[in-house]
């Protein structure tokens, strides 16, 4: 059966989870019914005020990470700089077009009463589904009072949402900023001041980088710069910590929409079993398109359908109460690395990470060519000249599970090599399994896919957390845990 | 591969033949390239190297744009990178090293980004070698080969006065007149002499042939001597008729592609190359893309024993050349007064591997017919200066020396580079002069 991936949001309908984060992508009726059209199943239109705002060009920094795009972006780029009546006309009609899909609408306004009354019976007026309250624009707006300026401040996010409450009929949700050290103070603050929803992360202050010819920063404007909001893939772990962080709140009651740094399925999931039960995406879209939305509707579905999970409700949050206080985990646990020697392409890697960064507990021999090829039985055998190098590579012959069996002689003229040797020689890399702490960081750097893997050792501790520790130490019932050797 | 001898713009259309295969990666090319380096410790690459360029840290150099910083990496092990980058058979040595080839079936393409480093260093003119503060110390350098010139940079990295002898006209010994011109041409290959002149104070005087006697001399004038003369002519077949017109040694051959337009570089239209080698192949290509129609290479043992790399061959496949294998040289045949063909005999292997006996098989003679022979065997040893100092061990007419250091039998004389070998890579000659100038300034510094 195929799994229904429809959810119903505080109270709003929507044929996936899939929304579109208010953002440039959400700026008019032509890219939202494009979007529609391509398969997100929301959107949350991009931030209106009564006034159009006047935007600085260039706008957006991004940074690569060894070859690859844009793996964090930043903007300076404030709400929408279309007027209001426009927006809301496009709005209507949006509506009408698309019935079945969720269709939010962003808001920030001046911090008073009358104002976001205003608003809100504007908006709620083109039938739109539900309001978004932007408390979380880092830049621009929080200048002038509105936008992070708000939503830095438990009490005014509270004060505000109460008053958009007054004469909303439809859900409100309340954006958050992640640019506040615990968020879920404004969290609480507004499921107190009555909101139905929030939405996070918003951007995170930022700088991209410095211009080394001009020193200007990036993105500049004529040479000039100001601090902008961060997002993209980077933001994700910050963003899961604080939806989880508030999903796992005692006393939370309200739907939480997931937003930082989706570009994948598997984010998606992520942002869901932790709490989420919608997610927005912005990045992705400005990067890729709309497109992307098969990639993450197809992957979910098909997680679903290995899982068994019929519905989005059946795995929803299911992550939530795996994440505890550090002093709740048990100290008695113990992994170490294990390297499979058949998947190992000798490196290095692992070796120089535990070497310099961690805790020394990788052996490296220098096996001689000879050696290795008789003791890890490398196919030195058989090696057939034929025409060109990729045919030249052998079988391993004997498929011996100690060398990895797409390690293959070349010979070409007089001259045979193997990959990883040179100098006479083969590094050998083995882990030192009485030190190794079990950090992961040898398996998080391996190159090949489940060439390092943790195993589970038997403890020599009985089962306890740091908290009972603490307990158990006071009342003598266990001795003093002897720090790990180091070199 | 098409060629048009006969068309009215022969010049354009020899220079397209001779076109470099793989043009230079662009800067885009070169970052994408360089981000499937994993950064290796202890990189087998590196290891596998003769010369041993750090190729993790330069590659990252690359990645982090700064592909001059990239070429000082390259350089500083190994002042003909630019040259080796396109010379080196790299799947065999750094590529074929690459754990990469296990991970991805694929390494990392090392040679080309090495090249894209080295041409953006010379681009933008950079030199990154400074000479030694002066210690007095001078030392002669016989040949200004990979392996002479490497030496004398090294050696004025330390200070030491050298003078470089070079019989040619030009520097660069078989990097300059050798390398298959698609690999390279004359032009580039002395940009490569120039930035190891660039380190300034190498005397270099060419036209200078140095006899055995001169070179005793210079025992007691110099505080050292660094011989570096390379090989000789191809060995001769011992065959009837290999005097006539019309057979070629393969040297000569190659050289005349990089001392000469091309449009006036000899060739015949049915071409016959006898070798199994790096150089019958060479020569093979060059006598294809000079617009020969019908080019053979007869080599007397079978295809698994051919000591020519495998790219090698898959080119000299790709450009439509004939193989003739198992067969073995008897006599050029004349007519006219000129080379018309050659007869061969059938050959069979009895054993196996490279000391496998050849037998010629009764009765299987066979004629190729050829305006045109050239002989691509291996490279005789210049023996006259060895023999002028009578102390020099040599084995088999090659200079005998402690590789560690290049230190002959005879006190402060060195040798390194093809003199000393069979003939290798210029890679290995760049290695062997860098040894030798890390001996010879051991020496000097004792005294
Ligand atoms: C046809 C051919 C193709 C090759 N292709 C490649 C290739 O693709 N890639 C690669 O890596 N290697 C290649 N090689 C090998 C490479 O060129 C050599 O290994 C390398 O040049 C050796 O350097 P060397 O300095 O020892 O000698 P050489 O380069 O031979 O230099 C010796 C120098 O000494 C000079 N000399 C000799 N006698 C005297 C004297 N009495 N007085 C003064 N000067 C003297 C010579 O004129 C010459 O300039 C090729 C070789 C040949 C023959
Ligand atoms: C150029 C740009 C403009 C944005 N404008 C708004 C906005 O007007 N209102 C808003 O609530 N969020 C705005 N955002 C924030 C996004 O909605 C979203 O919260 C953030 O980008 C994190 O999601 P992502 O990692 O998928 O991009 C903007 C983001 C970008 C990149
Ligand atoms: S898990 Fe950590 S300590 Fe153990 S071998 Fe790996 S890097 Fe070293
Ligand atoms: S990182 Fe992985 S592949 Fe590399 S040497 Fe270590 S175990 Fe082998
Ligand atoms: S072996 Fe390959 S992957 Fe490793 S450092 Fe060298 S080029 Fe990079």
């Amino acid at each position: 059966m195929t799994p229904d991936l429809s959810i119903n949001f505080c109270g709003v309908k929507a044929p996936n989870p899939f929304w579109l984060a208010s953002a440039p992508p959400t700026n008019s009726a032509y890219q939202i019914r494009r979007a529609f059209e391509a398969g997100w199943g929301g959107a949350v239109w991009k931030t209106l005020n009564h006034e159009p705002i006047v935007n600085v060009s260039s706008r957006y920094g991004a940074i690569d990470y060894d070859g690859r795009k844009v793996v964090g972006l930043n903007n300076i780029e404030l709400i929408t700089d279309r007027t209001l009546d426009v927006n809301l006309a496009e709005i209507r009609q949006i509506k009408r077009e698309f019935p079945n899909h969720a269709l939010f609408v962003s808001l920030m306004v001046e911090s008073k009463r009358e104002t976001w009354h205003d608003i809100v019976k504007q908006v709620q007026d083109t039938g739109a589904d539900g309001i978004e309250l932007n408390f979380g624009c880092p830049h621009g707006m929080s200048e002038r009072g509105m936008g992070s300026a708000v939503g830095q401040v438990p009490e005014y996010a509270e004060m505000i949402t109460a008053w958009c409450k007054e004469v909303a009929k439809i859900p409100v949700m309340v954006k958050l900023t992640p640019n506040i050290s615990d968020v879920r103070a404004v969290a609480r603050a507004a499921q107190k001041g009555g909101a139905d929803a929030v939405s996070l992360i918003n951007t995170i202050n930022s700088i991209m980088g410095v211009d080394l010819n001009t020193f200007a920063p990036k993105p500049a404007v004529n040479g000039l710069g100001s601090h902008g909001g961060y997002c993209g893939p980077a933001v994700k772990p910050i963003a899961l910590n604080m939806v989880s962080s508030i999903a796992a709140d005692p006393g939370w009651k309200i739907p939480i929409s997931g937003i930082g740094g989706i570009q994948a399925w598997q984010d998606a999931v992520e942002f869901l079993l932790l709490g989420a039960s919608s997610v927005q995406v912005c990045t992705a879209v400005m990067h890729y398109g709309f497109r992307i939305v098969e990639h993450l509707e197809s992957g979910l579905k098909n997680w679903m359908r290995e899982k068994g999970f019929k519905k989005i409700a059946d795995f929803q949050g299911k992550g939530v109460a795996n994440i505890k206080d550090w002093g709740d985990l048990d100290l008695s646990y113990k992994v170490v690395a294990e390297i499979d020697q058949a998947k190992c392409i000798h490196c290095g890697l692992c070796y120089i990470a535990c070497e310099d960064g961690c805790h020394q507990s990788i052996k490296w021999e220098r096996v001689p060519t000879d050696e290795f090829t008789k003791n890890y039985a490398a196919p030195h055998a058989a090696v057939p000249q034929a025409s060109s190098l990729k045919s030249q590579a052998s079988s391993n012959g004997n498929g011996h599970a100690l060398v990895n069996p797409n390690m293959h002689f070349t010979k070409s003229g007089d001259v045979v090599t193997l990959p990883g040797e040179g100098d006479g020689y083969v590094g050998v890399f083995s882990i030192k399994q009485d030190t190794c702490v079990g950090c992961n960081m040898c398996s998080l750097v391996c190159p090949v896919d489940g060439c390092i893997s943790m195993k589970q050792m038997p403890s020599t501790l009985p089962k306890m957390s740091w908290k009972e520790y603490q307990k158990k130490l006071a009342a003598g019932e266990v001795a003093k845990i002897q720090p790990p050797e180091h070199v | 591969m098409s060629t048009k001898a006969n068309t009215t713009d022969r010049a354009a259309q020899l220079a397209e033949n001779f076109a470099e295969l793989e043009p230079r990666f662009t800067p885009d090319e070169s970052v994408a390239e360089a981000s499937r380096c994993l950064f290796c410790y202890d990189a087998p690459c590196t290891r596998a190297c003769p010369t041993h360029i750090d190729v993790p840290k330069f590659i990252r150099q690359i990645l982090h744009k700064s592909p001059v910083g990239a070429a000082e990496t390259i350089l500083s092990a190994n002042i003909f990178g630019g040259s080796c980058a396109r010379a080196c058979p790299t799947e065999v040595l750094c590529e074929g090293a690459c754990v990469d080839n296990t991970l991805l079936k694929e390494p990392v393409k090392i040679g080309r980004l090495q090249r894209f480093a080295c041409d953006v260093a010379s681009e933008k003119g950079i030199s990154f070698f400074d000479a030694g503060p002066t210690t007095g110390k001078k030392v002669a350098i016989i040949g200004a080969g990979p392996a002479g010139l490497t030496c004398a940079h090294e050696l004025r990295k330390h200070g030491h006065s050298v003078t470089v002898f070079e019989a040619r006209e030009l520097p660069g010994g078989i990097n300059t007149y050798g390398i298959a011109r698609y690999k390279y041409g004359t032009e580039f290959a002395l940009t490569e002499v120039e930035r190891v002149k660039q380190i300034g104070g190498i005397d270099l005087r060419l036209k200078t042939p140095v006899s055995g006697a001169q070179m005793a001399q210079m025992l007691s004038e110099y505080d050292a001597v660094f011989v570096a003369i390379g090989l000789g002519k191809t060995s001769s077949l011992g065959i009837e008729g290999e005097n006539l017109p019309g057979v070629w040694e393969a040297l000569d051959f190659i050289f005349q592609t990089h001392t000469m337009p091309l449009e006036k570089c000899e060739i015949g239209r049915r071409v016959v190359v006898i070798g199994g080698g790096n150089t019958a192949v060479d020569v093979a290509t060059a006598a294809v893309r000079l617009g020969a129609e019908q080019v053979t290479i007869a080599y007397r043992r079978t295809a698994d024993a051919m000591p020519a790399f495998a790219y090698e061959y898959d080119l000299a496949k790709a450009d439509g050349i004939h193989w003739e294998f198992s067969a073995a040289p008897l006599r050029v045949i004349a007519e006219g007064g000129r080379a018309a063909g050659v007869e061969f005999a059938r050959t069979r292997l009895v054993g196996s591997g490279r000391n496998a006996k050849v037998e010629q098989i009764a009765g299987a003679n066979f004629v190729l017919h050829a305006d045109m022979v050239i002989k691509a065997l291996g490279q005789e040893p210049l023996v006259e200066l060895a023999a002028a100092v009578p102390a020099l061990k040599v084995e088999k007419g090659r200079i005998v020396i402690d590789k560690a250091t290049g230190a002959t039998s005879v006190a402060k004389l060195f040798a390194g580079g093809d003199c000393t070998s069979k003939g290798a890579e210029v890679v290995d000659a760049v290695q062997e002069g860098k040894l030798a100038a890390a001996g010879i300034h051991a020496l000097l510094a004792r005294r």
